[in-house]
């Protein structure tokens, strides 16, 4: 303790005071790292992932037809195979399959970062206040929470999403709503067992407010296993959506999105496989990366799964 | 027990309500979409009557559970069926689908998950790491799609939609599940057929289960591995093949059962797509279909539906937990 004070005081600037009052939790990170860096899938998840976000942020700019992303028509060159100018083939209105499957990477990341953020923000606040209040307040919350675990959730999105009319906003909401239980379980869980730990007492002697014990003590614990459950989500959230594409009350043309070009591609699928065939790569690639970068994070950060 | 069963009536009175303010918050105009573009505004009016559309939400609620009461889930506004009977009709076809794939998820997992242990850090795990993982990250519906293309089109070896040989009729009806009919039946031809046009919807559903049950049992198995009994029946010089199967396996075995529910309630979800791909006439279609035009009293019926199975399975797997695992029970 004595030696942590006199780093805070000799540290210059937000960052080396930041860095000092956070000491134990960098080495942690640290060592975190290291066990990260021994795996070598996890090290592919990543590789596959920055690759993904070079493509996402970039890919406006060296798609060989930017045009084709919209409502654009080449008749003359509709469903036809892959070929030195059209790497994928072309689709029923002779748009290039290469341009549009690059775009839709940045479609499907950013509205899985979204469902995962809102999703998640919703069960972190709500769990986190049913498990420090507890009592009545937690009664209420849990039950919920129950029922909306109780419904299998694409059934529940498909409804909200009907409702509400198709489109790639509705679906991202609609999966947001079924999304946020399990965080809530989650981290009400944990609230309930860190609160009971001895620097949460401490803090609460000294007289700190409740949203500094939750904001500042709490959740910052237990924010490991958010993360673990996040990082495995992201995939389920760009699957869930794609599905909701696919389905039809997803994203609507001319969006281009790979849960929406596969589903189009089904007409056209016994003499144009090519339609379907690499929107679908496309999207394996991508969870498949978040997935293995999930389950190394789980390696890394929950001690029981460490074998 | 008796507490848990009683915790099903909060969740089905939850579960209808939000289902009934979803189905109602639709700015859409579902009474206009089904009396059609000609319909004159006395039409619609006549058909908001019907449906009992023009009276305040509350009421419109308190009619609904009233006819919950009596198992009726009112009436599809496109056909006119009685949404019961539709499902009644529609979900044998999704709970044979659910349970081949949940066998099917047994059957291949198990031995893939004692494989990955037994073999740890050598090539079976790593390459039932490798399935699992890529099980999980495969877009169901698109795989159904590439194989639908493969064996159906291509190589003409199995059906690519349906459930059965529409030049063929189908078993006497006693289940609903064709399988079962046919076998009840004794007709092993119509069996046959029946399992042809399952083959490709169940290994597309199943495939979560294998990677699922693959993860989770390798951990546990490993776990187990290291107990004393273990180490006991070891030293006493039994031979591996009976430590596996007898001890180990055994003890391992009971988190996979507890997630069974889960697993059941994912497939239900997964029923949507899969039934989606391949034609297949369940609750995951019905429900599609329904979303598509606005069907609310469908929409709601089913997810209802829905929900409730998925409690009662789960309640059921927690139950047989308890008569698997006696500790959990006495404890």
């Amino acid at each position: 303790m004595i030696e942590r004070m006199s780093v805070a005081v000799g540290a210059r600037g937000w960052l080396g005071r930041w860095r000092a009052e956070n000491q134990g939790l960098i080495e942690e990170w640290r060592r975190s790292l290291y066990r990260f860096r021994q795996s070598r899938l996890s090290v592919l998840g990543v590789a596959i992932i920055i690759f993904l976000l070079f493509v996402a942020f970039t890919g406006r700019y060296w798609v060989p037809y930017p045009d084709d992303a919209g409502f654009t028509t080449h008749v003359e060159i509709r469903l036809q195979g892959p070929s030195r100018d059209n790497l994928f083939g072309t689709d029923e209105y002779g748009r290039d399959v290469f341009t549009r499957t690059v775009w839709a990477t940045q479609t499907s990341l950013i509205a899985g970062t979204l469902i995962v953020l809102l999703g998640g923000s919703i069960g972190i606040v709500l769990g986190g206040i049913a498990g420090y209040f507890g009592g009545r307040v937690n009664e209420v919350i849990m039950r919920l929470t129950d029922i909306m675990l109780a419904m299998p959730g694409i059934f529940l999105a498909l409804a909200i999403t009907a409702a509400l009319g198709p489109s790639i906003l509705h679906a991202m909401l609609a999966l947001s709503i079924t999304w946020w239980p399990g965080y809530c379980r989650l981290v009400q869980a944990q609230v309930l067992s860190i609160r009971e730990e001895d620097y949460v007492e401490a803090a609460r002697g000294i007289g700190a407010s409740r949203p500094r014990i939750i904001f500042n003590h709490i959740l910052p614990n237990c924010l490991s296993a958010i993360m673990v459950k996040a990082s495995m989500d992201f995939g389920f959230a760009v699957l869930s959506l794609a599905a909701l594409g696919f389905i039809g009350v997803g994203a609507q043309p001319p969006i281009p999105e790979w849960g929406a070009m596969i589903s189009k591609g089904r007409e056209f699928l016994p003499y144009g496989w090519w339609y379907s065939t690499f929107p679908g790569i496309a999207m394996f690639l991508t969870v498949f990366g978040f997935n293995i970068l999930g389950d190394g994070f789980r390696d890394v950060l929950d001690p029981r799964a460490r074998r | 027990m008796l507490r848990r069963l009683l915790l099903i009536i909060p969740v089905f009175i939850g579960l209808s309500i939000v289902t009934f303010v979803i189905s109602h918050m639709v700015p859409g105009d579902p009474v206009r979409l089904a009396a059609g573009p000609q319909a004159t505004a006395e039409q619609i009016l006549k058909l908001e009557e019907e449906f009992g559309l023009d009276k305040p939400l509350p009421v419109q609620y308190l009619n609904y559970m009233r006819g919950l009461f009596k198992g009726d889930l009112g009436i599809s506004m496109m056909n006119r069926h009685p949404v019961a009977m539709d499902l009644r009709r529609y979900f044998p076809a999704t709970l044979e689908l659910v349970l081949v794939s949940t066998v099917l998820g047994v059957v291949i997992g198990v031995p893939m998950a004692m494989a990955a242990a037994v073999f740890r850090d050598r090539w079976p795990d790593q390459v039932s790491r490798i399935v699992a993982l890529s099980s999980i990250s495969m877009p169901v519906f698109w795989l159904g799609m590439i194989l639908q293309l493969i064996l159906g089109m291509t190589w003409h070896l199995l059906p690519i939609s349906g459930r059965f040989d529409p030049r063929v009729p189908f078993p006497p009806n006693v289940t609903g599940m064709l399988l079962v009919d046919s076998l009840l039946a004794a007709d092993l031809h119509k069996f046959g057929i029946a399992l042809k046009y399952m083959a490709l919807p169940a290994f597309c559903q199943a495939l979560f289960g294998i990677a699922l049950i693959t993860r989770l049992l390798r951990a546990d198995i490993l776990e187990v591995m290291e107990r004393d009994f273990v180490i006991m029946a070891r030293a006493s010089g039994l031979p591996e093949r009976v430590i596996l199967f007898k001890y180990v396996l055994k003890n391992a075995l009971i988190a996979t059962v507890a997630m069974l529910g889960f697993l059941f309630g994912w497939q239900l979800s997964g029923s949507v797509m899969i039934e989606t791909v391949f034609d297949w006439p369940g609750v995951g279609l019905y429900a599609v279909n329904s979303a598509m035009t606005l069907d609310f009293m469908p929409i709601m019926g089913i997810t209802l539906f829905v929900g409730l199975v998925f409690t009662i399975v789960n309640l059921l797997v927690d139950i047989s937990y308890g008569v698997i695992d006696p500790r959990i029970r006495y404890g």
